[in-house]
């Protein structure tokens, strides 16, 4: 719905000290520009603050092991892997570690697939509201990716320690990891989003995405590294934003080895792709989705 | 002071049929409607999408309403009262025309829309009034007030889940009814919690009526409307059909009721939207057992009300509930609740009786709003399917008064008074 503002001549003797109330044009639109409208936002920005403190309250409640899941999944990955590929299979760990080599990429691995999980159900999951109540919708795929920051910020404390642990001191370049997790955060944004939109309309994505994030798990460097990979097939696998994120990840907290500069870059440009398609998406469909829902 | 609150015009709103039973649909079913379409346009045998295909929820609304107003929307289920209330909170968008709404706007569409069971009550207030728009600092000043309301004091840190129904119904009503919009859309919310809650949330409705909100108002309860509100808006089909006092359109709904009454039922659409529609309601009417006119009953006497169904379902059972005139309930006669006096009758036919010995109603006029159930679903449901008078008669010994009563039922009683 637009919300271009009306003047309207406010009746006298109002008293000063109250703003004039807005008036809001409701009508039928098309194209863009309704998700992306900074001013609902902020207006609704309350309401996005009580979403997400409800979703992290409610699993931290509702679990019995609470926080220790966030700390339990990446671990127990890690463990696995590092059987596995580690010892059975021999894989090449680019003389790291192995399970310092694959924590440090299972860390925000974890983030993004537990917040594509969650974030692609988001609108459904909260469909009584969605169908009654108006907010910017956004705020429902946005919501799960930042109640999702608690669990990564506990992994990652457990990230370091195991690091310090083994020995290795983080260099500078851990300053770098904010812009990583900006990188990831923008592609799941960009993927939940559009995701958790189409499914309003097909419930079939509720089917697709848990085989889709396994797929993705492989198509990502985390249980091998992705020197494997010849050039330029290595770069170009960065389109795959994961990529780039997760050695990323393993150079800026490990604090050896260069910094993979061209797999972070394509890798930035790729989630930024991401982000743009899928709230453009969202942004079209989000008028109809009380009708779906 | 006049200023517009609410104008809309040519205000539309449709839906594109076989996808208004069940909104989304899978990705297979797009696919081969997608493959139906493109073989169609090859074999020259493509249908193309017409009118006929298109419901309008709501139709060229064109309607002013000014600030301070309190208008009751009136009509029958899918009239569009509801469409309405949505289209001007935002919740869908029009497909025609246009809505300017000025000032805040905040919407009752339905009472504890959010809660979160696991949140306590603290917690739930404020997720909840976020939901309804209210800002942070704003559901902190009102905080006390709402606890105080919902009568929860004791239980505001415990998990919502382990509150009775009543108790969150009651704090849901609370935050909702301190919410202080501009314009304020209530849909059927008054109907919640127990006598003395209920008089306590209209009172509250008064209070913000009073307080030179705009308010809509939706209700099926015309006495509230009729209480509450000065204007009202008859909508029948998606269209307008009386813009005038209260009590007009109030008078324009009943007659719309009578003549659907007395119409052919099968032929009405406001049916219940939760039905399977397997056996459908034909006909309904009111008889005095001893004879005499139809759908006219006398006070005292025995009545039969009879409902004619198409089609017998295994486990067919029957609510019937009477209303006065102004929509409230009287009583529920429930088929579901047995009785040893009930009898299943395989000659019967299809139709299902009621027996009422002696019927306790003043004079005047009722309703009957019906529920068809069968194989242990609803299988229809009609508002107003017929309407009785109530004549003057004797009760245990005891004329009904004629008027001047108040109340809407008479009971066999007996006094000791002193002499």
């Amino acid at each position: 719905m637009s919300t271009e503002t009306v003047e309207r001549p406010i009746a006298e003797g109002m008293p000063e000290a109250a703003p004039p109330p807005e008036t809001i044009r409701l009508k039928p639109t098309g194209g863009f520009g309704r998700v992306l409208s900074p001013r609902e936002l902020w207006r609704y920005r309350d309401l996005a603050f009580q979403i997400a403190a409800r979703d992290v309250t409610v699993r931290y409640r509702q679990t019995a092991l609470g926080a220790v899941w966030a700390i339990l999944q990446p671990v127990g990955f890690m463990v696995v892997f590092s059987l596995f590929f580690g010892r059975v299979a021999g894989v090449s760990s680019d003389g790291l570690p192995y399970a310092l080599f694959s924590l440090a990429a299972l860390v925000p691995w974890t983030y993004f697939a537990n917040t594509l999980l969650l974030g692609s159900e988001s609108l459904v999951a909260n469909s009584s509201l969605v169908a009654k109540i108006y907010f910017p919708r956004i705020f429902m795929p946005a919501g799960v990716l930042a109640a999702g920051f608690l669990d990564l910020g506990i992994s990652l404390v457990i990230l370091f320690a195991i690091v310090l642990i083994y020995g290795f001191v983080p260099s500078v370049a851990v300053l770098f990891l904010p812009v990583l997790v900006l990188i990831m955060v923008a592609a799941g944004l960009g993927v939940t989003a559009g995701l958790s939109a189409v499914n309003v309309r097909y419930r079939d994505v509720r089917y697709v995405i848990p085989f889709a994030i396994q797929m993705w798990l492989f198509a990502t460097p985390i249980a091998y590294p992705s020197s494997l990979i010849s050039e330029p097939w290595r770069t170009l696998s960065a389109v795959n934003p994961m990529v780039g994120v997760v050695e990323g990840f393993r150079w800026a907290t490990l604090g050896t080895g260069d910094a993979p500069w061209e797999l972070i870059g394509v890798s930035a440009i790729s989630a930024l792709v991401l982000l743009i398609a899928g709230l453009a998406y969202f942004d079209r469909v989000e008028r109809s989705f009380a009708d779906f829902i | 002071m006049s200023a517009v609150a609410i104008e809309t015009k040519g205000l539309g709103k449709s839906y594109e049929l076989g996808l208004s039973r069940r909104g989304y649909g899978t990705l297979r079913e797009s696919m081969v409607e997608a493959a139906k379409g493109s073989l169609g346009r090859l074999t020259g045998r493509h249908r193309k999408r017409s009118e006929g295909d298109t419901l309008w929820a709501l139709r060229d609304l064109s309607l002013t309403i000014e600030r301070g107003e309190v208008v009751g929307l009136i009509g029958h289920n899918g009239a569009g009262k509801s469409t309405l209330l949505k289209i001007l909170s935002r919740i869908v968008e029009p497909t025609a025309g246009w809505a300017d709404v000025t000032g805040r706007t905040g919407s009752l569409l339905e009472v504890g829309t959010g809660f979160h069971p696991e949140l306590t009550g603290r917690e739930n207030i404020f997720l909840n009034g976020a939901i309804l728009g209210m800002r942070r600092a704003e559901i902190r000043q009102r905080f006390d007030e709402i606890v105080a309301f919902a009568e929860i004091e004791r239980f505001l840190d415990t998990p919502v889940k382990r509150y009775s129904s009543g108790m969150s119904v009651r704090l849901a009503f609370a935050v909702a009814a301190h919410l202080e919009p501009e314009i304020l859309l209530v849909d059927e919310v008054l109907a919640v919690g127990d006598a003395a809650f209920q008089r306590k949330s209209l009172g509250k409705m008064n209070e913000v009526a009073e307080a030179g909100r705009t308010v809509i108002f939706v209700s099926h309860n015309l006495a509230i409307l009729q209480a509450l509100c000065q204007r009202g808006v008859l909508l029948e089909r998606g269209r307008m059909v009386a813009d005038a006092p209260v009590g007009e359109a109030i008078d324009g709904y009943l007659r719309t009721l009578e003549r659907a009454a007395g119409g052919d039922l099968l032929e009405r659409t406001d049916r219940d939207s939760r039905a399977y529609d397997e056996s459908l309601i034909s006909r309904v009417e009111v008889r005095d057992a001893e004879g005499g006119l139809a759908d006219t009953v006398v006070a005292g006497r025995a009545a039969k009300i009879v409902v004619e169904v198409t089609e017998v379902l295994p486990m067919m059972e029957c609510r019937l509930t009477i209303l006065n005139t102004l929509g409230h309930p009287v009583a529920t006669l429930d088929s579901e609740v047995p009785a040893p006096v009930d009898v299943r009758d395989s000659s019967l036919g299809p139709r299902i009786e009621c027996d009422i010995d002696a019927l306790p109603l003043l004079p005047g006029r009722y309703r009957i709003d019906v529920l068809l159930k069968g194989k242990r679903q609803i299988q229809d449901g009609l508002q107003a399917a017929a309407f009785f008078d109530v004549e003057p008669g004797v009760l245990a010994d005891r004329p009904t008064p004629i008027s001047g009563a108040d109340g809407d039922v008479v009971l066999p009683h007996s006094w000791r008074l002193p002499s």
